[in-house]
């Protein structure tokens, strides 16, 4: 918890954040150099196949963004603390931004290698459903008149939704099983050439720190929001210097 | 805990009281469940086979708005005069208030259902009723289910000024589990198979929506 929490004030640091900055692009522009022309394309698909190299790991990073707004709904609803909120809102709109990155990716990629746009699988409707829910919260977060009441129904909405992500998968894989047979399989993902699935773990790497990085971001963004909008509770308060009133001169007769 | 349970009586009957009362229920919900109907019927009808094999989703589909419309009123009730203040400020436990309001809402639609499933046997000409107590189980999960949704949420409609909008946009992805649940559910029970599995996702669904309804349900309302 200690080593947590010291890495989160040396992101908020200049020079932490310079340097996830560097490492963050270095490193994605780097995968998808190697990804596009070191790694051999795919035999059966050919180039469109080198899309799994953005596709899997922004697909990753929404997940892990979605697991962190529910982690951290919760420690808002039982601290009270803003700068849990400002995390949940930083991580969900990153986890809504890589999130529609896979889904428009997956279509990409599933028009020619599946014949279509889109299909009703498990997978696919899991994730649209994840994308919905979580532009959902970040409309609720606008609504109320209250900073405090947007923070605390958003958490609401962060915790509901990411416990209804395991009964969406289910219901869908049910769903599909009862109602047609799947006509559009992903093919039997053949075993992945160990030059492919090192690119695949790198690109990860690289789009977690990214993740990282623009959570980090967002949440300097709101910090200063807060700063300005002078109302807004946390930090503030501990900011505003108390006022010292000098003692009154004793008085001698 | 029967002091509780009495608390969550209390409002429960609180709610269907007003509720009746008003009329509201009888006088706008049930109205847009004939006329879903019987616009259904229009838009997919006439041929009968087709219409069986939507009526489901239309029932579901009807009682999901039905909820919104429904919950959204009671909360609305309650901001008059106060009322939702004196609520708060009652000696009862937020989770009873929840369960109370979820119980009232969860008969609303049950009544909502019976009377949607009765007309669509009139008017799509439904072949007798295969299994009529898996049917009625799904119905009472299902409506429990929405019942906890509709309470959760209903109270976002209540406390902004935009309103409604946030609300009905939140059920529909969030029922999304259930809806399938129950309407494969009530086709497999009309068609005369076993809804086992189906039920079984109903019950997680219900169970998970109202112990998170009644932990929740305090930061909702909370101010």
């Amino acid at each position: 918890m200690q080593i947590l929490w010291q890495t989160a004030m040396w992101m908020s640091a200049a020079a932490g954040r310079r340097a996830l900055a560097v490492v963050a692009i270095t490193g994605v522009i780097a995968a998808m150099l190697v990804a596009l022309f070191l790694v051999p394309a795919d035999g059966e698909q050919g180039l469109v196949q080198r899309l799994m190299y953005l596709h899997v790991p922004a697909a990753w990073a929404g997940y892990m963004n979605f697991t962190v707004v529910f982690v951290a709904s919760i420690a808002y609803l039982r601290t009270q603390r803003v700068h849990w909120d400002r995390l949940a809102a930083a991580a969900a709109e990153a986890g809504v931004v890589f999130t529609g990155l896979t889904i428009t990716l997956g279509a990409l990629w599933g028009r020619p290698v599946w014949g279509t746009w889109w299909s009703w699988d498990p997978r696919l409707t899991t994730t649209l459903i994840l994308f919905l829910v979580y532009s959902a919260y970040l409309t609720v977060r606008r609504l109320p008149d209250n900073p405090v009441r947007s923070y605390r129904w958003a958490a609401v909405v962060g915790i509901v939704g990411f416990a209804d992500v395991p009964m969406v998968h289910l219901s869908v894989l049910w769903w599909r099983s009862l109602h047609q047979e799947p006509s559009l399989l992903r093919p039997e993902a053949p075993a992945l050439a160990p030059s492919m699935l090192a690119t695949l773990v790198a690109a990860t790497m690289a789009f977690t720190v990214m993740s990282v990085w623009l959570i980090n971001m967002r949440l300097r963004l709101r910090r200063m929001e807060d700063r300005i909008f002078t109302d807004a509770p946390g930090r503030l308060i501990e900011r505003v210097r108390p006022v010292v009133i000098p003692a009154m001169p004793e008085r001698k007769n | 805990m029967t002091a509780y349970l009495r608390k969550v009586a209390a409002l429960a009957a609180k709610d269907l009281r007003t509720d009746l009362r008003a009329r509201h229920t009888m006088a706008i919900v049930m109205p847009f469940a004939v006329m879903l109907l019987v616009t259904s019927g229009l838009v997919f009808g006439p041929g009968r086979a087709m219409l069986i094999q939507v009526l489901p989703g239309i029932i579901w589909l009807g009682a999901l708005f039905a909820a919104v419309l429904a919950s959204e009123r009671s909360f609305e009730n309650e901001c008059a005069d106060g009322a939702l203040l004196g609520l708060i400020l009652a000696p009862v436990p937020r989770g009873a208030i929840f369960t109370g309001k979820a119980i009232a809402l969860t008969a609303q639609l049950i009544v909502l259902e019976a009377g949607m499933m009765l007309l669509g046997v009139m008017l799509f000409d439904l072949p007798a009723m295969a299994r009529p107590l898996e049917l009625t189980v799904v119905m009472f999960t299902g409506a429990a289910g929405l019942g906890a949704l509709g309470v959760l949420f209903g109270a976002f409609a209540s406390a902004t000024r935009t309103r409604s909008g946030v609300f009905p946009l939140l059920a529909l992805v969030l029922a999304a589990p259930m809806l399938l649940g129950a309407t494969r559910g009530t086709a497999a029970a009309l068609g005369g198979e076993d809804p086992g599995d189906w039920l079984s996702l109903l019950a997680a669904f219900d169970l998970i929506a109202w112990s998170l309804g009644a932990l929740l349900f305090e930061s909702v309302l909370e101010d």
